[in-house]
């Protein structure tokens, strides 16, 4: 379904990678690895169509991503490094802004939004600016939770700053999609303990 | 078919250079006929006496400055549409030329206005209208300057300068109304009257002259980003 | 796709309702510049009636200038800006909901003080009208043309020094017609004219300005 062919990326002057090709179907799990610098977030930012590689092209059953925009959009969910999160506004409320950011629909089912928040353990009507960094990054995670119908996830780092029980359930929640016939494309400089390819990038 | 050839800028490197070579020979001579006829053989005029003679030098600059952008927009946008590195590398290789005739035809407009009005400056329609051209052409080499990126820095410029070639005709007609608002029946520096047909000849070569050396600098200046960024 | 534009509206009208200050720092600004220049000119009333209309714009324009540096960088610092480009909907139709929020926000409530300010320059009190409605028109055309400025300079050094630079020339129409359209009121021949040619520049602007603030937001974000 996700093709990647001669994918080539430069930074700041510096080739990171060239050459990267792989394809991805459904309900299988990929992880790629490699230090930090080597390009990992910056081919995850690609692989969405936020970035354009150098050469080569990302196709999303058979079409041009770029060519897609948002119909790839809509298919996909990219949690990245950045909190994604407005400040000034509650976990709730930045939830349901992604919701609706999404195309799901009004109205905002809040009870689905709840439970989301509730099994992440993150406070709901706290303004983010007063949560602590694991409980942001939980909250960001939260839209997993809801993002069933995404047959694509892309995840940059998922388990940063988060406590064992945390990471646990993020990693049932990679499981379970994929169980469904999704795909989960996650980078991440740790060992996982989840059943995968894996792809390194280093030089 | 041989133009694709070309838009490789490899290979296009040794064709700027040529290109350049006969352009500054061409625009040498075309500028040594001009400013000859500008300043020996046309007539004085009746009104403005030797002064006008500027006009030989302001009139061309300013249409150059105006073209120059087009010519800009029209590469920028090439490189946009199409991702071709050798399109946006021209953009803002004739840039800096535009942005220098424009300076040249508002220096030249000023040295005029002393003699004529009395003023180093006057809120005349096309003065002003060359001054935010000015603007307009500062804005896309600042722009260009501040990112780092290359990709960006032609892409961000490319969208610049279409927004601004769009906006230049409003700009004229705006600052053309507010002129009349504000001025009335002032003198305006287009009121030379009927021009001697020798006179005419010699800013059309002139404006010959300009654009050969606007094409041989534009060519030097590619080369100069082409090494620098292909190295 | 309506519904994520209203979900982009609310969003951020519910964030400038939470950072109240920041609303109310721009608009002092508006009225801060329009009262600098009596002190720099000299408050002679009929010197003041005639730069009135003048005055008035460029402090609009300078004062929406201002508040441009917030509507894309905050999203930008923080990701959310990301997660926009990412959206369901077409990004044009995002960025004109974030470029109407932010009038909102900032362009309409200066329409509103206006004539406020043209009392302080002792304007006549039938030109208030043309003021507030050129000014009704022309601020939604200034955050649109300055929203492409946004876009283009987001996260670059120089930041809100080079948007002035990029935008200012493009102001220039806008300024000319709106305080036009207040002078030709004021001498008697109405103003209609220009009023008409702003509403005109805002159509157009409305149209094709979110194609290429979406354009420059993608730009920038590679």
């Amino acid at each position: 379904m996700l093709e990647a062919s001669g994918l080539e990326c430069e930074r700041g002057g510096r080739v990171l990678f060239r050459g990267l090709s792989f394809a991805l179907g459904r309900g299988e799990l990929l992880r790629i690895a490699g230090a930090n610098g080597r390009g990992k977030t910056s081919l995850l930012r690609i692989l969405c169509g936020l970035a354009a590689p150098a050469a080569g092209e990302v196709r999303w059953r058979g079409q041009e991503v770029g060519a897609l925009r948002e119909e790839y959009s809509r298919q996909l969910v990219y949690l990245g490094h950045a909190p994604a999160l407005k400040d000034d506004l509650t976990a709730l409320e930045n939830l349901m802004f992604a919701w609706l950011l999404a195309g799901k629909g009004m109205p905002v089912p809040s009870d689905s939004l709840f439970q989301a928040l509730r099994k992440l353990d993150v406070p709901m009507t706290l303004q983010v600016k007063k949560l602590s960094q694991g409980q942001r990054r939980r909250a960001l995670l939260a839209r997993l939770v809801l993002s069933e119908e995404q047959p694509l996830w892309l995840l940059d780092e998922p388990f940063a700053a988060l406590d064992t029980e945390a990471a646990r359930i993020v990693e049932d929640l990679v499981s379970a999609h994929v169980g469904r016939g999704g795909m989960v494309i996650y980078t991440s400089h740790q060992e996982s303990r989840m059943a995968g390819r894996e792809m390194r990038l280093d030089a | 078919m041989k133009w694709f050839w070309y838009a490789s800028p490899q290979t296009f490197f040794p064709l700027a250079g040529t290109i350049a070579r006969v352009c500054w020979v061409i625009a040498a001579l075309l500028a040594l006929a001009g400013l000859y006829i500008g300043l020996f053989v046309a007539p004085t005029d009746a009104q403005q006496g030797e002064a006008y003679r500027i006009i030989f030098i302001h009139v061309p600059a300013a249409w150059m400055s105006m073209f120059l952008y087009v010519v800009m927009a029209f590469w920028a946008a090439l490189g946009l549409a199409f991702n071709t590195r050798l399109s946006s590398m021209m953009a803002s290789a004739i840039a800096p030329t535009g942005a220098l005739f424009t300076f040249i035809a508002l220096w030249t407009g000023s040295l005029w206005g002393r003699p004529t009005w009395g003023t180093y400056w006057a809120w005349d329609a096309r003065l002003t209208s060359e001054l935010i051209l000015l603007f307009l052409y500062l804005g896309f080499m600042a722009l260009q300057a501040a990112i780092d990126d290359p990709r960006r820095a032609d892409r961000a410029g490319a969208l610049l300068a279409i927004v601004g070639v769009v906006n230049v005709p409003i700009i004229y007609y705006s600052v053309q109304w507010w002129n009349t608002l504000h001025q009335g029946a002032s003198v305006s520096l287009k009121s030379s009257p009927k021009m001697a047909s020798i006179m005419l000849t010699g800013m059309l070569i002139m404006v010959f002259a300009f654009w050969a050396y606007a094409i041989a600098a534009a060519m030097v200046r590619v080369r100069c980003v082409i090494r620098e960024r292909e190295a | 796709m309506l519904d994520a534009l209203r979900g982009v509206l609310a969003r951020d009208l519910l964030l400038a309702l939470r950072q109240k200050s920041d609303v109310a720092v721009a608009l002092l600004f508006f009225v801060i510049v329009a009262s600098l220049f009596p002190l720099g000119i000299g408050a002679e009333p009929n010197l003041l009636r005639a730069i009135a209309p003048g005055v008035i714009w460029v402090a609009a324009l300078l004062s929406s200038l201002l508040s441009l540096g917030r509507l894309f960088a905050a999203d930008h610092a923080d990701g959310t800006l990301e997660q926009i480009l990412l959206g369901a909907s077409p990004l044009g139709v995002v960025a004109a909901a974030k470029t109407l929020a932010h009038w909102l926000i900032s362009g309409f409530p200066i329409a509103l003080i206006a004539p406020l300010l043209a009392l302080q320059y002792d304007l006549d009190a039938s030109l208030y009208g043309v003021l507030a409605l050129s000014l009704l028109l022309g601020t939604p055309v200034l955050s649109l043309i300055g929203a492409i400025g946004a876009a283009l300079t987001l996260g670059l050094r120089g930041g809100g020094v080079l948007l002035a630079l990029l935008v200012l020339p493009l102001y220039v129409p806008v300024l000319i017609m709106g305080a036009g359209a207040v002078e030709m009121a004021g001498a008697g021949m109405g103003g209609q004219g220009q009023l008409l040619l702003l509403g005109a520049m805002l159509v157009v602007s409305a149209v094709f300005a979110p194609w290429a603030i979406a354009a420059a937001l993608r730009i920038s974000s590679e």
